[in-house]
Parts: C-alpha cells; structure tokens; sequence
C-alpha cells in the first residue's frame, strides 16, 4: 500500500485516505524523504482529514517525518486532523509539540507561504 | 448480534483487523464518534503491545449491558514474559520501546474501566471497559 505523493510547484501534498497500518505509514515515511530529495521541494502539506484513528506510533511516525524532513530543509504541515483524534491523543498523552498543524489544506498552503516568506 | 468476538494478533496488520473490528462493534453499540477513536485507539495499544512484547495474543471483544448501561468490554490476553514491575508500567512516561506506544496510564485514560493480571513467565490479561454516555 503506497501513498500517492503530488507535486504542486515547490510544494508536496498528501491526503491520507485510507486506514495506517504500521507498514504503510513506514512506507510512507520514506516515500515522502525521498519526493522532497528529487523535486527539491520546499513545502509539505500532509492532510489528514480523513483519517478516523491516529495511535502512539502513527503519531510517532507523522512526528518524525516533520522533523526528518526539516532536516532536509523542507517544512511540513499537517492539516485536518478530526476533533475526535485531536481528543483521542491527548488523552493519550501525546502532545505533538512542535508539529506545525493547520485547520484545512488551504490554511495549511497559507502557513506554508507565510514561514517561507513569500 | 454476535456479541462474543476476538482477534488473533500474530502480525502487524492483525492491530489494523483488530482496531477496525472494535470501530465496527462500538458504532453497533452505539457509541459516538469521539469514543468510537477512543476505543479504537485504545485497542490499537493494546494489540501493538501483544505484538510488540509478547510476540502473540488475542483481542477479545463482548457487548455488555447492566439495567441501565451499555458498555463494549475488551479483553487483551498473550502468553508472553508478563509485566515485572507493574507500578512502573502504569507510570506516566514509562517505555521499554524507546517511545513506542503511550503506553498502558494512556489507555487507561481512553477508557472507563480498567484492570490487569499479569505474571512473570506466564503473561498478561488486561480487561477494559467503556460505557456508552
């Protein structure tokens, strides 16, 4: 199971549409590292607006893949995660602090442009 | 309605069979949307847990009712090396996986009842339960 990535000018977007298993969001990980490598891409809006459950170690992988990438140099967003998964981590404990969020794909290419200054 | 069901967690994609079997049993139930991620996420632990430390186990699954609740009980069993200091393990922040996983205080905190058996050598049974608000 493979993610599609899509290129928009400097930007990557992703909207993950289906249900993570561990593989998939691993897969994920790197296919991502790997697109922001060859198009030289700038910034990432990873949406995730219809992704219903979001464990410790989804959360984990999403969280690394923020930081991996702006090693790289590229920024990341995550956009539209769903009120009851933001309740759901919480709870949990986990915090994503860092992580840089926006409510929908659309301010997420916003936060993008601002942080870029252009 | 089978009220009665399990998984057996064997390989990493029996957390997805198992978390996607709790969803479609707690929206039966009727549980909202909230404690459907709740649930789901809690049983997404538990099964990485089997997964991860035992190696194999089994999520269980049961639709409960008292007079004047209803509830969805999880059981989560393995035959693993069971859990040495279990003060610890219920501690905030504890992790033997290097960040893998909230851990068990997490999962205690999704849900409304919780209880655990464990022994060294022999495993661990965790027993679960939410009620529908």
């Amino acid at each position: 199971m493979r993610i599609p990535i899509l290129k928009l000018h400097n930007y990557l977007l992703i909207s993950i549409q289906t249900e993570l298993d561990d593989q998939t969001a691993i897969n994920f990980q790197e296919d991502l590292l790997r697109e922001i490598h060859t198009t030289e891409a700038t910034g990432v809006v990873i949406d995730l607006t219809s992704v219903e459950v979001i464990d410790s170690f989804i959360a984990k992988v999403l969280g690394d893949v923020v930081s991996m990438s702006d090693l790289m140099g590229a920024k990341v967003v995550l956009t539209g995660i769903q009120p009851a998964v933001a309740m759901t981590l919480i709870e949990l404990g986990i915090h994503l602090q860092n992580v840089p969020t926006a409510l929908d794909l659309e301010q997420g290419l916003l936060k993008l442009h601002q942080e870029m200054g252009e | 309605m089978n009220s009665l069901s399990y998984v057996s967690i064997m390989k990493e994609w029996d957390i997805v069979a198992a978390r996607q079997m709790g969803r479609e049993l707690s929206k039966q139930i009727g549980f909202g949307t909230v404690d459907q991620a709740r649930i789901t996420t809690a049983i997404s632990e538990l099964a990485r847990n089997i997964y991860l430390y035992a190696g194999e186990g089994q999520i269980c699954f049961e639709a409960i009712k008292t007079l004047d609740q209803k509830g969805i009980l999880i059981i989560a069993k393995d035959n693993g090396p069971g859990i040495k200091d279990l003060s610890q393990v219920m501690e905030d922040g504890y992790s033997t996986s290097g960040g893998l996983g909230a851990g068990l205080p997490g999962v205690r905190r999704l849900m409304d009842e919780f209880d655990i058996e464990t022994e060294v050598g022999k495993g661990t049974k965790i027993s679960t339960k939410k009620w529908v608000r």
